[in-house]
């Protein structure tokens, strides 16, 4: 295959940065998207150009390292596929692909197409977990949890934390990530105890980090990797609402 | 007071967006089944604008329900278009750099009209008040509001601008009913298909039922 990339390129967090095109030849229809990047990374190399950055990991649609707005789409056209899961048989020859970075105030670019994502990191810190004292493990299934919670708490987990959600929002919300976090727990009979805090002190770290507010258009949905199902946002904003009624996250 | 640290989020706000989004749903629903008693001829027209200035008496005195409904309707409007505008603040300080190509994927028409909508709706209000309440845009007499309405939609171009105001509000509401359910915790995978059919209903039967009103007027079913 033959493309044509036109591909986002900043020198770093500070510069303005610009889009370069670039003719790529020989791309096999059954490599990766970032395998294609890869061909163009080793031209780039050989002309003693610097090669385009981009985040990755895994490589396998599991740690949720990596991510491109490819032609307009978070994650490209496929749905529920992550970038590296990708592949350029989507494509057709000749074809020309815009590729960028994703774009929110609270993921600010580092270098070419990377971003920085610490912002989710600080909302999982704000309440993203359970308080137990440590000692002895406990027997497995001591607490019993009904099939149906089980099945919503692995759906919730099942977000890799990628920012697809953020960068396909026309608001760049976080609404997707921070609600499944949160349903994650909260569905389970461990996350109670703190469960109306969770909410809280989640929602306002959120907010703090500059993403905007949701207005239900569900973009994020359509391009989540993990199809992480707008049903949590509706979890979150009622258990927020009622844990503010309550006064809850005063910590 | 819990109440009052709600609108400090942008969950809250969104709240305060639907509660009182739902609130105009009632009133307009009210409003437009009011409206169709022009239909039962210029008296009992007259009269039924009448009653509304009487309902409530003896506890209330004369007017004092209307003015009542009329406050909380109007606080209502402008604490929606508070939140609204926050959270448009806040949506753009978010994305602050766009893309060079963006595609929707799943949004439909009606999610993405919301802003421009609402700004069409607060614009019909304005000029609706001012046509039917104030009387300065045209003839109008407070003691008939029968000729008034009829007087007011013979001019093509008036009912033109009511028409379009009514789709910016179906359009509104084809979003904004079902998204108020999801805004205020209420919405879940097993309803979330009949507050979708609730949603389209409303925007069908609300704007549908005023429109009856000034189409009637000028195809000559009402004179
Ligand atoms: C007849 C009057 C109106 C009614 C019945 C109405 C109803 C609603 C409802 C039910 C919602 C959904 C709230 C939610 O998502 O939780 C909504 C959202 C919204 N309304 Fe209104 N509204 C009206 C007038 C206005 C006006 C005058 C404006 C602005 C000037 C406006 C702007 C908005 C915006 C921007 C949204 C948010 C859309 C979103 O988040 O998806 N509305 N409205
Ligand atoms: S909700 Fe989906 S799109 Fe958002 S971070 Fe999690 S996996 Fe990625
Ligand atoms: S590189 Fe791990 S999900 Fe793509």
């Amino acid at each position: 295959m033959r493309l044509k990339l036109r591909i986002w390129r900043q020198k770093n967090a500070q510069s303005e940065g610009k889009f370069v095109d670039y003719k790529l030849d020989g791309v096999s229809e059954d490599s990766s998207f970032l395998e294609m990047l890869d061909l163009l990374n080793e031209q780039l190399i050989d002309r003693n150009e610097e090669p385009v950055h981009f985040d990755h990991d895994c490589r396998e649609g599991i740690c949720g390292m990596c991510g491109l707005v490819i032609n307009g789409i978070a994650h490209g056209p496929k749905a529920a596929v992550t970038t590296c899961q990708l592949h350029m048989r989507v494509f057709k020859d000749g074809d020309s692909i815009t590729v960028e970075p994703w774009r929110a105030k609270a993921f600010p670019v580092i270098k070419d197409l990377i971003v920085d994502r610490s912002a989710f990191d600080r909302i999982v810190q704000a309440g993203g977990y359970i308080s137990v004292n440590t000692g002895q493990a406990p027997d497995a299934n001591v607490i019993p949890v009904p099939k149906e919670q089980a099945d919503r708490a692995m759906d919730a987990a099942a977000c890799i934390g990628c920012g697809a959600c953020v960068a396909a929002c026309p608001n760049g919300s976080a609404m997707l990530f921070t609600s499944a976090k949160l349903a994650h727990l909260n569905s389970l009979p461990q996350g109670q105890a703190e469960r109306f805090d969770r909410a809280v002190l989640m929602v306002n770290q959120m907010d703090a980090e500059g993403f905007g507010g949701c207005t239900n258009i569900g973009e994020c949905e359509a391009v989540c990797p993990k199809e992480i199902s707008l049903d949590f946002i509706a979890m979150m904003n009622r258990d927020l609402l009622r844990a503010n009624l309550m006064g809850k996250g005063k910590r | 007071m819990q109440v009052a640290v709600l609108p400090r989020s942008s969950i809250g706000k969104k709240a305060l967006m639907a509660v009182t989004g739902a609130v105009w749903i009632g009133y307009l629903v009210l409003h437009m089944w009011g409206n169709l008693h022009i239909f039962q001829g210029q008296e009992a027209f007259n009269h039924y604008a009448e009653f509304l200035r009487e309902v409530g008496e003896p506890v209330f005195s004369y007017a004092q329900v209307l003015w009542i409904i009329r406050i909380v309707i109007v606080f209502s409007l402008v604490a929606h278009m508070w939140s609204a505008w926050e959270l448009y603040l806040q949506a753009t300080r978010a994305r602050s750099t766009s893309y060079a190509v963006k595609r929707v994927v799943q949004a439909n028409y009606a999610s993405r009209f919301m802003r421009i909508g609402g700004v069409v709706i607060i614009l019909f209000v304005i000029f609706h008040l001012a046509q039917y309440t104030w009387g300065w845009v045209t003839e109008f007499d407070r003691a008939d509001p029968y000729r008034n309405v009829v007087i007011g939609f013979s001019n093509p171009i008036i009912v033109l601008f009511y028409l379009l105001a009514l789709a910016s509000l179906g359009l509104h509401l084809f979003h904004g009913v079902w998204s108020m359910f999801q805004t205020l915790g209420l919405n879940s995978r097993r309803f979330d298909g009949f507050f979708r059919g609730l949603a389209v209903f409303a925007a069908l039967v609300v704007p549908l039922g005023f429109a009856t009103v000034p189409l009637a007027v000028l195809f000559g079913i009402l004179k």
